[in-house]
């Protein structure tokens, strides 16, 4: 068996007293689609910060492509091709929508600031290749029309999508996406379904991804960890989950009758 | 009428220096929140390592425009070492420490380094070298054209359409303006947060080298204090067209150039430095965001 793309090693993050998450492993393998589900409070995101080196684990390590994350900087993790979006839009309000996607494609541009001061052929080629991309991009998404409005300006679920597509211009292998449906209406969910499955081929992604709404999740992932008070209680397919009596306790609590 | 074109050239080429030094303010606030009080000095140390180079260069005597690209390439990066070291000893420690620590600490450093000026240099003032000549260059409606003034006009004209061009058509620039936004997202999407902080030193402390060597040019006298009433008056000015915004900055420095001179023919040479605080006061009074600056709520 070859090993996982992203392989989570009992990685505990304390905070003074208080162990938001315990001991959690996970192994994801290349091109899958898994979701991390939980109760609010859970863990989740702060198992996202972990592995993009926003937060450094207390113990325990992540490795990712068979390179250890341990100590790596939020944009050396980004560097490996490990991305991520945010529970809240956190776009860069007030740039265009084409900036927003063009900061995110600034580490594969290789010119020197001696390029920038003799305004060589190098310059002006990468920068017209960087802008070529990214309106090719988001063509891809139907953003295109939109690439010199302010990103704020935009509706709330094509900021959501923006945020992806932004995420995408990073050219990762994989991509971590924090509750992406989370204010959507259910033809808005419906939509970032479809996107999903979509940059998933197009872009030969592995996904893991924070998700609130069940029918999303249940319906779209192959794999599925739930955490629970910052411990893992159950992973497996979606079926699995469902009928799983500890994924049902830990969200309706154990006096609660169920229907 | 020509006097008043003669007056409107002088006060054009102040504010132009003004701008220049206000754009370093700007800059840093814009990406660290925080007023870089040694910005002074390092324009300061710019004027002495122009003095020092042309002399040991054996150029001061041998005015021309290259001496003066010469001396302002070698300025420029002395003044960004000295920045990055500031930034990298000073600043960067104290990243994740209230904005008040930092702000002392610019503070300190600005005035550890007039006193080791003071020292190393001397208190007396020095003649600063003649880098090029003061001419006649030709005459509008009567009025006298000098080349002091298009070279201060020119040079920091050169300089922001420069910082322009970086900030919104390179990558270096977009940096810039994401770490400013959100340096927790734009590390996320793979930028080198500390490395864009580092790099905006540099760009605001070669303006000031380069704001030095005019001044230099403009007063021929250059001396350890020389930092702190300029420093000043570009800070007034960065808050006058609003702190952050570097449209701002130049107007700013434009604005307050103007305004001085005028001040000085119209009223009195005593109400020069005057003016320049209570414009500050009259801002922060009834426009605290500046001339371009957006009001923002501090959320508690």
């Amino acid at each position: 068996m070859t090993s996982p793309l992203l392989d989570v090693q009992n990685i505990t993050m304390q905070f003074g007293g208080l162990k938001a998450v315990d001991s959690f492993s996970m192994q994801i393998s290349k091109g899958q689609l898994a979701g991390l589900i939980g109760p609010n409070g859970a863990g989740k995101t702060t198992v996202f910060n972990m592995l993009t080196g926003v937060y450094q684990p207390t113990s325990g390590q992540v490795v990712f492509n068979s390179k250890s994350l341990t100590g790596l900087k939020p944009y050396q993790i980004s560097h490996h091709g490990l991305t991520r979006t945010f529970q809240n839009i956190r776009l860069f309000k007030n740039l265009t929508v084409l900036e927003n996607v063009l900061i995110a494609g600034h580490q594969h541009i290789k010119y020197t600031w001696w390029d920038i001061m003799t305004l060589n052929k190098s310059f002006s080629l990468e920068e017209k290749a960087l802008n070529e991309k990214g309106k090719q991009i988001l063509n891809i998404f139907g953003l295109y029309e939109k690439w010199n409005e302010k990103a704020s300006s935009l509706p709330y679920g094509e900021q959501r999508k923006l945020e992806i597509v932004r995420a995408l211009m990073t050219s990762p292998e994989m991509i971590l996406l924090d509750e992406p449906a989370a204010g959507m209406n259910h033809s808005e969910t419906h939509n970032l379904m479809e996107l999903i499955a979509k940059i998933r081929k197009e872009f030969n992604l592995t996904v893991l991804l924070i998700e609130h709404d069940m029918k999303l999740v249940m319906g779209i992932c192959e794999n599925i960890f739930v955490l629970d008070h910052g411990v893992k209680i159950e992973e497996g397919i979606p079926s699995k989950i469902q009928s799983s009596p500890k994924v049902i306790e830990a969200y309706l609590g154990v006096d609660s009758e169920t229907h | 009428m020509e006097e008043l074109l003669q007056h409107l050239i002088n006060g054009l080429s102040l504010g132009s220096i003004y701008s220049l030094i206000a754009l370093g303010y700007t800059m840093v606030y814009g990406i660290l929140q925080m007023i870089n009080f040694a910005h002074s000095e390092v324009y300061m140390m710019g004027a002495f390592f122009a003095y020092y180079s042309a002399k040991l260069l054996k150029l001061e005597n041998s005015p021309s425009f290259t001496t003066l690209l010469i001396i302002l390439f070698i300025t420029m990066a002395m003044c960004s070492l000295l920045a990055l070291s500031i930034e990298k000893f000073a600043y960067r420690p104290l990243r994740k420490q209230p904005k008040l620590n930092v702000l002392i600490t610019a503070i300190g450093v600005s005035l550890f380094l007039q006193y080791v000026a003071q020292i190393i240099f001397g208190a007396d003032p020095k003649v600063f070298p003649t880098l090029i000549n003061d001419q006649l260059l030709f005459e509008v409606a009567g009025v006298p054209v000098k080349s002091f003034d298009v070279t201060i006009l020119g040079v920091s004209v050169t300089a922001m359409f420069a910082l322009h061009f970086l900030v919104y058509h390179t990558k270096l620039g977009q940096a810039m303006r994401a770490v400013s936004h959100s340096p927790a997202v734009a590390s996320i999407l793979g930028i080198n947060v500390s490395r864009t902080i580092a790099f905006t030193f540099v760009a605001g402390s070669s303006l000031a080298g380069i704001g030095s060597i005019l001044v230099g040019i403009k007063y021929q006298k250059i001396e350890p204090m020389m930092g702190t009433m300029i420093g000043l008056k570009a800070f007034v000015a960065a808050v006058l067209g609003g702190i952050g915004s570097i449209a701002g900055a130049v107007v700013g420095g434009l604005v307050l150039g103007v305004s001085e001179v005028l001040v000085v023919v119209y009223g009195s040479s005593q109400y020069r430095d005057a003016l320049a605080f209570g414009i500050l006061i009259f801002i922060l009074l009834f426009k605290p965001a500046g001339i371009f600056g957006k009001n923002t709520i501090e959320k508690v």
